[in-house]
């Protein structure tokens, strides 16, 4: 490794996270002028150098299409489940059959794991409660489970297959 | 602010976002209060919440986009935060419920008995 690619690697570990962060300032202050520019900037360079210990390898999205997809997915799934579980919520709660079920990962990358959880916590009655790292699983809570295995297939399906693609 | 420079029907638009995210919003309070046991309750503030707050944030960024000329970005941060933060958070009062030991309501299918 050579010096100059070294110290690109100390001073900008992560350019795509850099500039998200430099976005988010942007935004956050809603002031686009040339000051603001360059202090986001060099917000976006200072924090992942000095926060670096603290993150895990960095995830690699192969292919940006297929996230685009799965995030529009994904808001549509969130605008059905709210309105899924506001219906649960209305009616009486004997009607309910929440349950647990154990969900076997495939994904290995720690980022795509994280995000699947997030999906599934966002989603149709579900919350993922915990993941056990050896078994390679993640415990998910149902509000209403009447099938586990058609609950998994789904997960599977409609998330885990599309995340896999993105970060293979 | 009695009257507001605004077309009816951008008012109306943005009345309607406003009074549906404060129902879901009830909606899911309300479920916070009388679902059974902790880990139904989850449920609730992870998605109705998220629903009702985005739609209250759509309300507000067409408002001030209207008022102040030109989109007004600092609510689509705040819907990226929430949509960010809310399953973290869930995921950790529910890790908090397991490791207690906290009893679900009765018929719980798979109760993890760790």
């Amino acid at each position: 490794m050579t010096i100059s690619r070294r110290s690109r690697q100390y001073w900008l570990p992560r350019p795509l996270f850099s500039l998200f962060l430099a976005l988010l300032w942007l935004l956050m202050v809603n002031d686009f002028s040339m000051a603001h520019v360059l202090l986001g900037l060099a917000l976006g360079v200072a924090i992942p150098v000095v926060t670096h210990a603290f993150w895990p390898e960095e995830a690699k999205i192969k292919r940006p299409l297929p996230l685009l997809r799965y995030l529009l997915v994904l808001l549509l799934d969130i605008l059905r489940s709210n309105l899924v579980v506001a219906l649960r919520i209305l009616r009486p709660a004997r009607h309910l059959r929440p349950g647990f079920f154990v969900y076997p990962l495939t994904l290995d990358d720690d980022f795509a794991i994280t995000i699947l959880a997030s999906t599934i916590s966002l989603t149709p009655g579900t919350v993922s409660l915990h993941y056990d790292s050896e078994a390679n699983t993640l415990l998910v809570h149902a509000l209403h489970l009447e099938d586990e295995a058609e609950a998994i297939a789904s997960i599977r399906e409609r998330y885990e297959i599309p995340l896999e693609e993105i970060f293979r | 602010m009695t009257s507001i420079d605004m077309p009816w029907t951008l008012q109306l638009v943005i009345v309607g976002f406003l009074l549906f995210g404060a129902l879901v919003a009830l909606i899911g309070s309300w479920g916070l209060a009388k679902l059974p046991d902790i880990y139904t309750r989850l449920h609730g503030p992870t998605k109705a919440s998220t629903l009702g707050v985005g739609c209250t944030l759509i309300g507000s960024l067409l408002y001030f986009s209207h008022q102040q000329g030109g989109v007004s970005f600092q609510e689509a941060l705040v819907t990226i935060f929430l949509f960010a933060t809310a399953p973290v958070s869930a995921h950790m009062m529910g890790k908090a419920a397991l490791r207690r030991r906290l009893k679900g309501v009765p018929g719980t299918r798979n109760m993890p008995d760790r």
